[in-house]
């Protein structure tokens, strides 16, 4: 068994992990980190599509080429990697402060690191057919849409020629786009919802362009087939309900699930990680630390982002964090944040008076011209009008500390973002 | 230029403005339903003469990895896609693959070209 000492040890090398491992490097730590493919890169080495990199590096990138600037960046640095190595379980040193990896690699076996850190970056996982239960036969040609897209664009696999697709996230709607144009038919997309869940942008390019077919408020109630899928079956819903007398049948052979993400945090419960139910994510504080000390989270882990320039720039912040903890900074008192109306989560669950804040929300809602409201204590102490806000955008927002510093300073010193 | 009337989505930016562009009798494009400028030059060039960036992959022999991903290094006029597709889902290239590299030129006379955008390393004979 090797056994190694590092400063902090980074789990998981997409472009959350590498961040991570950067800006520590940079920062002087000595840095280990593991990824349990033979390349780095994660989820964006499969997709191929661009649309990466607009904030971050101001210009279009595809998948692949973000995640390859990234590495080149990383390679220049002392960090020590080691690829095709799946971290399997962790614990707490028996002295100090200080916790042990454990990580299984094919070409050294088991490797155990001390470290005194640890950065969460496994990235998230799809929600596949159980999560979801959909009636019908168990027969082959049920994919997730994001195991699909890597069969097509790593593995060069088309997993088949007449596609139904569940769901209108984007990963869906790349996947109607890319089956499409590696010649499969693509014959309808089906969302419960009467909105879709994906970007305009991709609902014009990926469905409009080809003439796909988008069944909002609709379901697919049943997939037949004995071996293979053969067929299944769509129904609409009312009023919640659904409507069996108006089912249709869509003869296919292959059903690809979009149905959303969910962040990866088996290995984050080992060293009992506290989660948000809200996102699945680990709940964190101010400077996305966990519950157990020295142990932080970013990316998509933590919550489940849509542009990868976020994941950069807060698993860079995260890295900062961790540098500055090891350096023995602790944080002033922390207070809670709390998501208002129409907002499902805001990231982090913490805020700290004393320095500039950074938060992540989500909406829950479509609408133009709506207004973002922070309130503490009950009074506004900012507001920010956003031209179009939908669930599938997530919203950025800085606070300083003049923001903070007004209004009351005792009392319930709860911080509050709604949109109204 | 016939006078049809399509209806479309501008993409110009998250607001999603509903459009309806038609050809006026002298020939001009009239796009309706737009909240600014952007949504004109957006419906005006979607009826004329759309373009996409493609993205496809395409096989590598010898590589570490099977296939390297590519892209058209500018939107493409749509005409031009189902053809270049074809070509590219049949193409090989051999290994080792840089980051960058020009695949085609001049994909239809229209001086777009395709690129690759990934390196693939070369599997070593042991
Ligand atoms: C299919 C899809 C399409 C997207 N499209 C776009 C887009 O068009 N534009 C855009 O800007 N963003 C897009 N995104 C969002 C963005 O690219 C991702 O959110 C971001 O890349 C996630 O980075 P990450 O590092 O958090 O996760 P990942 O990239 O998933 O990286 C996690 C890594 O951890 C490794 N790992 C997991 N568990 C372990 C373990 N126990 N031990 C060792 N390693 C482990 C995994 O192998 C993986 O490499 C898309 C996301 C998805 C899922
Ligand atoms: S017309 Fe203007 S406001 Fe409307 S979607 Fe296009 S760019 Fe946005």
């Amino acid at each position: 068994m090797r056994q190694e000492h590092y400063d902090v040890a980074v789990i998981g090398g997409g472009s959350a992990g590498m961040a991570a491992a950067i800006s520590l490097a940079q920062r002087g730590k000595s840095v280990v980190l593991f990824e349990r493919e033979e390349v780095l890169g994660g989820i964006l080495l499969q997709c191929i599509h661009n649309g990466f990199g607009l904030h971050h590096f101001k210009e279009e990138l595809t998948g692949p080429e973000y995640a390859e600037r990234v590495s080149k960046t990383l390679e220049e640095l002392p960090v020590t990697v080691f690829v095709g190595s799946t971290v399997m379980h962790m614990e707490e040193a028996h002295a100090g402060e200080g916790k042990i990896v454990y990580a299984y690699s094919r070409e050294h076996g088991i490797v155990m690191a001390e470290v005194r850190a640890v950065v969460l970056a496994m990235g998230c996982r799809e929600r596949n057919r159980g999560n979801i239960g959909t009636p019908g036969t168990r027969p082959a040609g049920v994919y997730t849409a994001g195991l699909a897209q890597r069969l097509v664009n790593v593995e060069g696999y088309i997993p088949g020629k007449e596609v139904v697709i569940v769901g209108s996230g984007d990963i869906g709607l790349i996947m109607a786009r890319r089956m499409t144009w590696v010649g499969a038919k693509v014959k309808a997309v089906v969302e419960i919802q009467p909105y879709p869940a994906g970007l305009t942008r991709n609902i014009v390019q990926c469905l409009n362009d080809f003439s796909i077919p988008l069944y909002l408020s609709h379901i697919v109630s049943e997939i037949h087939g004995k071996n293979r899928v053969e067929a299944v079956t769509i129904t609409p819903m009312v009023d919640g309900m659904p409507d069996t007398q108006r089912s249709f049948r869509v003869d296919c052979d292959t059903v690809l699930l979009s149905v959303g993400l969910v962040p990866d945090n088996e290995v984050s419960k080992k060293l009992g990680v506290q989660l948000n139910p809200e996102t699945n994510g680990a709940l964190v504080d101010s400077r996305l630390m966990t519950n157990v000390p020295g142990v932080f989270a970013c990316g998509n882990v933590l919550h489940v982002h849509d542009l990868v320039d976020f994941v950069t720039e807060e698993s860079t912040r995260c890295g900062e964090y961790v540098a500055e903890y090891l350096d023995g900074v602790r944080p002033a008192a922390q207070h809670r944040v709390v998501a208002g109306s129409n907002v499902k989560y805001v990231l982090p669950n913490w805020y700290d008076r004393s320095h500039d804040n950074r938060f992540y929300l989500r909406p829950m809602v479509v609408k133009n011209r709506a207004e973002l409201q922070v309130r503490l204590d009950g009074h506004v102490i900012k507001t920010k009008v956003l031209k179009h806000v939908q669930p599938s955008e997530m919203i950025a927002l800085a606070l300083d500390e003049k923001d903070l510093g007004d209004g009351a300073a005792q009392g319930d010193l709860r911080l509050e973002i709604a949109i109204v | 230029m016939d006078n049809t009337k399509r209806e479309m989505v501008c993409i110009a930016c998250p607001v999603g403005c509903h459009l309806t562009v038609s050809t006026a009798e002298d020939g001009s494009v009239v796009v309706e339903g737009n909240r600014c400028q952007r949504g004109v030059e957006y419906g005006r060039e979607e009826l004329l003469a759309p373009k996409r960036v493609v993205t496809a992959t395409l096989a590598v022999s010898r590589g570490k990895s099977p296939r390297v991903p590519v892209k058209t290094d500018a939107p493409l006029l749509k005409a031009f896609i189902p053809g270049l597709l074809d070509q590219v889902y049949n193409m090989e290239i051999a290994a080792p693959v840089a980051l960058g590299m020009v695949v085609l030129e001049n994909i239809g006379g229209t001086g777009v070209r395709l690129v690759t955008t990934r390196s693939v390393l070369e599997v070593r004979a042991i």
